[in-house]
């Protein structure tokens, strides 16, 4: 391929420039920005928080999230905060650490109603409180049947958190970072820490900035792109758990991957879970609403995990429509006031996506790689951890999908990402802020500097190579036929071995751009050794864990195993060696049991 | 099916002004224009320049202007745009390179409407504050503004001059305003009445037609100014 752009290629990156500041949060979706807003109404006004991100904060995928975030209030029917734990837990197949649990979904109603107090825009009942609707997986009694416990703003839930949340930091005077891109951490005495702040790049101009801070939280979101076929944004390349992850650092419990049943028929985005809330079906080619079969009492409302799996099981049964590798949603009967009010966007995206009428047509639908349960490991106050034994690494933090709590165990339920944003973003905050003064002094990561220095020319030196979208796509395409909904040691091994191959090709990429203004062509190359790190830690983990669990299906193993398997994966790799490993942490019960786990 | 992208490219470092590349692609039908840029960006030419993220109208990153139109380039369909199919920067705001451009006034703007709920005030058992269904309708259709910018780079007033608020930040105001909980109406209104305020509309509806969102936009302009009529500000 040719080189395109000016001919020579910049000779001197502009000298990195440094920034002082008491805490950094990497990330401006739900949980950065709670976070900072925490931070800055613990510390004061005079406090220096910035927060840096590749996006506009308003861009986040958090906006793109849609039918709602539980909590137990009670608004519309009983409910109790235990019962959306046992929820919880039965939900993530009894690997979530029920501690973490318990935190989650009591801080649940306290967090959402404070969300109010800032101005977020939920739907009301008649009587003025927010009101809720039933949700996948949710229960009341412990499993007895549905239960009304999501709050929601109509089908864009995401976005009012977000708006709300961006809105209350510019009360706040947060300071942002817009458009810059974190390339690594400092960690200058090596991956035990402490941290002393992040490098980042200027998209706008491509210098390198060094941010200090005693107290660096990650909130950078998952790394759906990894898969062909998948709800998330294109930005979403696991850069916060890369970062950590070629230091050294350990991913937990990467082998789970949540695949939504109801994306979009090859576009892969989201028809929310609140179709199906709302009283929607799935239909296979024959009429038959399958899912009664598979989950007699909660059927089309059973846990995400469940009703992916049976909809891949009529596809592989020749129950697909027209034979084909997707299934119907039928949302006809909702009516024009359901749709229109309670659904517009998810109406909406119908029309404008497929040119079909929700009312009158059949929605075509396929599971889609949606969410990361696995991630950076954290504690119950988003302090990292370095390793299976809990040791922690001062003045790291992280939150949201990038981390793992691990309150989603195996499978999250439906709403608890945007709580788990939001209960741990802000509890993350304040424990950053109760910290800071303990923390050491930041000081100057001279090597990582250097290093990520080094990275960048040698991207943009190349005048040959292979193009990142050519890598990237074999990489999707792999990974979603070979580590996706239905998993096998062959397929495995044969998706650890592609891509190990793909990680040797991307040694050699070829950026086109070689210009400093929004270089995007390299942000392209830096984000596809990001996605390859993190496919390299899920199917390592993958291949190792045989036993089914969760949003973890394999042929071969198909019965959960408490006695071998009831443990987190902690995937690490060697910076000096490149040699993985992996080592397992005990899950915390405290009060549920395991026990079979029928919907 | 073969489509014809024309793209007014501008890359500062390279090119003293904008010129037009045409670029040809392999479609579907129900492909988004955003797929045609990817197309040229990953397999044809690296360099080009746009913003994207969430590929499906929700985030508001890629509005341009395409076939004459602000649109954002994840919702039109090469269905509908045909098989030629023109795209450039929305106006009314400095290009930086292609199809991306200066957003900081936009910021800038928004945030001098107060964009965040103003309210100490909590309930004295601690619950959400309760606001009736007719309440929460009011400022509904103006909540599901995603900032993209169609509509403010659609307007006139704005491209002739950029010191007026424009209609991305009325809208934003307008969700406060008539929000029953904010207690800040009063300090809003006089904001919206400055002169470079809500005033300088001429109801050209180009605001209406661009927004992806089909927000009614010079309804919630209009609103702005019955309320300033009501709170007596002149």
């Amino acid at each position: 391929m040719t080189v395109i752009g000016s001919a020579t290629p910049r000779g001197a990156i502009p000298p990195t420039r440094t920034h002082d500041l008491d805490a950094v949060v990497v990330g401006a979706g739900g949980a950065g920005l709670y976070a900072a807003l925490e931070l800055k109404q613990e510390l004061g006004p005079e406090a220096r928080i910035g927060v840096i991100s590749k996006l506009y904060p308003s861009r986040s995928h958090t906006g793109a999230a849609q039918g709602g975030v539980c909590a137990a209030l009670g608004n519309t029917e009983e409910d109790h905060w235990e019962w959306h734990w046992f929820d919880t837990v039965k939900g993530g197949d009894y690997l979530v650490d029920q501690d973490a649990a318990e935190v989650m979904c009591r801080d649940a109603v306290e967090t959402i109603i404070n969300l109010e107090h800032l101005g977020l825009p939920f739907d009301r009942t008649e009587d003025g409180l927010i009101n809720q609707r039933r949700f996948g997986g949710h229960t009341r009694n412990y499993g007895e049947g549905p239960v009304r416990r999501s709050c929601f703003a109509a089908d864009r839930t995401g976005h009012a958190i977000l708006q709300t949340l961006f809105q209350q930091c510019i009360k706040h005077e947060v300071v942002f970072f817009d458009e810059y891109q974190v390339l690594d951490l400092a960690l200058p005495g090596g991956p035990a820490g402490p941290v002393s702040g992040v490098i980042a790049l200027q998209l706008s101009t491509s210098e390198l900035h060094a941010f200090r801070a005693r107290a660096v939280l990650f909130a950078t979101g998952g790394y759906g792109k990894v898969f062909k076929v998948t709800s998330n944004a294109h930005t979403l390349t696991g850069d916060g758990m890369a970062i950590p992850y070629r230091r050294g650092l350990p991913l937990e419990d990467m082998e789970f991957f949540q695949f939504h049943p109801t994306g979009m028929y090859k576009l892969g985005f989201l028809l929310s879970e609140a179709m199906r809330g709302e009283g929607g079906v799935l239909l296979n080619d024959r009429g038959e609403r399958f899912m009664e079969r598979y989950a007699p009492t909660m059927k089309d409302l059973a846990s995400r995990d469940v009703v992916s799996r049976s909809i891949y099981l009529e596809i592989a049964e020749g129950r697909g429509i027209g034979g084909g590798d997707f299934v119907h949603l039928d949302v006809r009967h909702l009516g024009a006031e359901v749709l229109n009010k309670k659904l517009p966007d998810m109406s909406g995206f119908i029309r404008t996506y497929f040119g079909l009428e929700p009312l009158t047509d059949l929605v075509p639908i396929q599971p889609t790689a949606h969410y990361a349960m696995g991630g950076v490991p954290t504690d119950i106050d988003g302090r990292v951890l370095a390793d299976e034994t809990g040791r922690v690494v001062p003045g790291f933090y992280a939150a949201g999908e990038v981390a793992c709590v691990s309150v989603h165990g195996a499978n999250r339920l439906g709403t608890n990402s945007l709580l788990d944003i939001l209960v741990f973003g802000r509890r993350a905050g304040k424990k950053m802020a109760a910290e800071l003064a303990n923390l050491p002094e930041p000081i100057v990561d001279a090597d990582a500097e250097a290093s990520v220095q080094a990275r960048i020319s040698g991207l943009l030196a190349g005048s040959e190579g292979e193009r990142p979208a050519v890598i990237r796509a074999e990489l999707q395409e792999v990974m979603f036929a070979k580590c996706g909904v239905y998993r096998t040691e062959e397929l495995l091994t044969e998706c650890r071995d592609a891509v190990a191959a793909l990680r040797v090709r991307a040694q050699r990429l070829l950026v086109q751009d070689k210009g400093c203004r929004y270089n995007t062509d390299l942000g392209d190359a830096l984000e596809l050794e990001y996605l390859l790190d993190c496919a390299e830690a899920t199917v390592a983990s993958a291949l190792a864990r045989k036993e089914s669990r969760g949003g973890h299906a394999r042929e071969d193993f198909a019965e959960r195993d408490d006695v071998g398997w009831l443990k987190h994966t902690f995937a690490s790799r060697d910076p000096a060696s490149g040699s993985m490993s992996l080592a397992y942490k005990p899950v915390t019960i405290t009060k549920f049991e395991p026990r079979a786990r029928t919907y | 099916m073969d489509v014809t992208l024309r793209i007014r490219r501008y890359n500062p470092e390279a090119d003293e002004a904008p010129h037009w590349e045409e670029y040809t692609v392999s479609a579907e039908p129900t492909d988004r224009v955003l797929d045609l840029l990817h197309q040229v960006k990953w397999y044809q030419d690296g360099t080009l320049t746009f913003r994207r993220s969430c590929a499906h109208g929700v985030c508001g990153s890629d509005a341009m202007l395409i076939n004459g139109r602000n649109r954002l380039a994840c919702e039109y369909l090469v269905r509908d745009a045909g098989t030629t199919i023109t795209v450039e920067a929305i106006r009314g705001m400095a290009v930086v390179k292609d199809l991306l451009v200066d957003m900081e006034p936009f910021w800038d703007s928004l945030k001098q409407t107060m964009p965040f709920l103003v309210n100490d005030e909590i309930p004295a058992d601690g619950r959400e504050r309760r606001q009736s269904q007719a309440d929460r309708e009011r400022y509904e259709d103006t909540s599901r503004c995603i900032l993209c910018a169609a509509c403010t780079s659609a307007c006139p007033i704005f491209w002739s001059d950029q010191s007026y608020v424009g209609p991305a930040a009325i809208v934003n105001a307008h969700r406060f305003i008539v929000d029953s909980r904010d207690t800040a109406k009063q300090e809003r209104l006089e904001i919206m009445a400055d002169p470079d305020g809500v005033w300088r509309c001429r109801t050209t509806f180009n605001c209406v037609e661009a927004c992806p969102r089909d927000i009614k936009i010079t309804k919630a302009i209009l609103e702005v100014t019955q309320e300033i009529g009501k709170a007596g500000i002149r």
